[in-house]
């Protein structure tokens, strides 16, 4: 995903300068510049609303469903602020940085405040690129789209340091590990010049060189395995380290309040996450809809298999359990929707329910952290597996789609499995060791500022009455 | 007079309601409450968290009665809220010093 350099070219797309370059001498018959697609925008505009869904109010209710009432509204409450927060950090320069021309790090400062996007003295919208040559998507649309990846991203971390941490010290964090560790790695992952810019072979190693580094690399992320999950799962682990464990773990009980709230947050999580993957083919085509049809069948089967699981391992299937699969299954095909076909979804989804159901249990003793949520577990873990599956189930030999092997003439073809296996454990490594850094620096910083956590009566008496002056229920 | 407190099965609550009221007690006051005695507790499990809960739910009766109903009532809550398996509860007495209706002001006998 990419757009086009910033607005020293007055109403130029990058496709019209495709058709300027190839036919010099203005004709009768010459292409005008293609406009967005009706059916593109209306199903990006669409995708956008369905993951801003996905933060508020979905994973607000799955997240505030498993911590006791008394923490009920502090958890409603750091979504929607931090949601809200990191919407306007993006609007002001988190895109910017995220995906206009920089280095293969970070990106510069040409879309500061979106300027350029939209030129109010002609009326004019700035275009981005999508994966489709001469098919350019409203730029608007896609700062929008990708606000809601930020945005949710920096929810997700919330879910390890619920129902302790301070609500001053949640804002410092989310500025902090936004800018240092969402952006460089949204950048590195999926920042490139777009394929209109891909007109001559001898131009390719040039443009490639402007793109992210993990881009450059070749991984395959489609809609945020490394970016997203793996970013916020890790994140999220360094927190229930750094900020500790809840007064009383492990002593006293901790069972969620409202497991129906949890259940119709994650059923929201599930269609709102066909915006955030079928979305990610940036059009109303058959790569959405491959996207959206794993991400339909694998989310089902990791339902299943974590049930199983559950009953054969543990004695009983439970609806936690359940809502937790279908996570698991949604994490683990985020990186894979648009990247496998329908075998890969059946096997990725199946293991996620099974490799996540132990990451909540076994490896989470082993850890020996009070990962409130299981962030790690399911979102790090998940988007662990879903990420080096990729690398397998891309191949074209196990029914997936591919990928460009050059982007001149958009040629399909497949990367050897291990090959491609290796490029993805690759990503996935800088991204762990990335995210864990900031993440640390960034508690830290909180920490000196403001403090972690609250005091030990207001986390016994709750978080709502202490932080936010509210109860959620009147009993 | 005596105030007698009955914990039962919650599911029992009708039954008893309706054991009393056919003797004549006119009122009672219902709590839900949480307990246990001999009857086990049971497990719950939320992801890797295993908790044993002892706490079973039960319901509270209380009713104020005249001292001479005493055997009738004991009579009726043990039949009403028997089901011959552990778990169905106790029957407490205590002796009730005073009662006030409130609206009229009326005591003792007059006012239960």
């Amino acid at each position: 995903m990419a757009q086009d350099k910033a607005a020293e070219a007055p109403a130029a797309t990058a496709a019209a300068a495709a058709t300027a370059a190839a036919a010099p001498a203005a004709t009768a018959t010459a292409t005008p510049a293609p406009t967005p697609n009706k059916g593109d925008t209306a199903w990006m505009l669409t995708s956008t609303a369905l993951v801003l869904l996905m933060s508020v109010p979905a994973l607000a209710l799955f997240y505030g469903g498993l911590v006791r009432s008394k923490n009920m509204l502090s958890v409603l409450m750091q979504v929607f602020v931090t949601f809200s927060l990191i919407t306007v950090l993006w609007c002001i320069y988190g895109y910017s940085l995220a995906f206009t021309e920089g280095n293969s790090i970070i990106g510069g400062l040409d879309r500061l405040f979106l300027k350029g996007t939209f030129d109010a003295a002609k009326g004019e919208f700035s275009m981005a690129a999508t994966f489709s040559k001469g098919t350019p998507m409203y730029e608007m649309v896609f700062v929008a789209f990708q606000a809601t990846f930020a945005a949710i991203t920096c929810c997700l971390i919330l879910g390890s340091v619920v129902e302790r941490m301070k609500f001053s010290a949640v804002l410092i964090f989310m500025v902090i590990w936004f800018t240092f560790s969402y952006l460089p790695l949204a950048h590195m992952v999926w920042f490139w010049m777009g394929p209109d810019a891909y007109t001559d072979p001898k131009l390719v190693d040039e443009l490639n060189a402007k793109a992210g580094m993990l881009w450059q690399w070749g991984a395959l992320d489609f809609a945020g395995g490394t970016v997203v999950h793996i970013n916020a799962g890790v994140a999220g682990l360094v927190g229930a380290f750094v900020v500790g464990k809840r007064v009383g773990y492990g002593k006293e009980a901790m069972s969620p309040h409202s497991l129906t709230m949890t259940m119709v947050g994650a059923a929201m999580l599930w269609f709102g996450w066909f915006g955030f993957n079928a979305g990610s083919a940036l059009e109303a085509n058959g790569a959405a809809s491959l996207a959206f049809m794993n991400t339909f069948l694998a989310t089902a089967c990791a339902v299943l298999t974590w049930i199983f699981g559950e009953w054969i391992f543990k004695g009983k299937p439970s609806m936690l359990g359940a809502a937790s699969g279908a996570v698991a299954g949604l994490v683990a095909i985020t990186p894979a929707a648009g990247n496998v076909g329908i075998p890969g979804a059946f096997v990725i989804g199946s293991l996620a329910g099974l490799v996540c159901l132990w990451g909540v249990n076994g490896l989470k003793k082993m850890l020996g952290a009070d990962d409130a949520l299981d962030v790690f577990g399911v979102h790090a873990l998940g988007g662990i597996l879903g990420a080096l599956l990729t690398g397998i189930f891309n191949n074209q030999d196990l029914g997936g789609p591919g990928l460009v092997t050059d982007w001149v003439t958009v040629k399909v073809g497949s990367n050897p499995i291990m090959d491609q296996v290796l490029i993805q454990a690759k990503a996935v490594g800088v991204t762990v060791i990335w995210t864990a850094v900031v993440a640390y620096i960034a508690f830290k910083i909180a920490d000196v500022i403001v403090g972690l956590r609250v005091a030990e009566e207001a986390e016994r008496e709750g978080l709502d009455l202490n932080e936010h002056g509210e109860a959620a229920y009147h009993m | 007079m005596k105030l007698v407190t009955a914990i039962i099965k919650p599911f029992k609550l009708d039954e008893v309601r309706e054991a009393l009221s056919a003797i004549g007690v006119q009122g009672v006051t219902v709590t839900e409450v949480k307990g246990f005695g001999r009857q086990k507790g049971h497990t719950e499990l939320y992801r890797g968290a295993e908790y044993v809960v002892d706490f079973l739910p039960k319901v509270k009766i209380e009713a104020a009665i005249k001292s001479e109903m005493l055997d009738q009532v004991v009579e009726a809550i043990e039949k009403s809220a028997n089901t011959g398996k552990i778990g169905d509860g106790k029957i407490f007495v205590f002796e009730l010093e005073q009662v006030y209706r409130i609206r009229t002001g009326e005591t003792g006998a007059d006012a239960l």
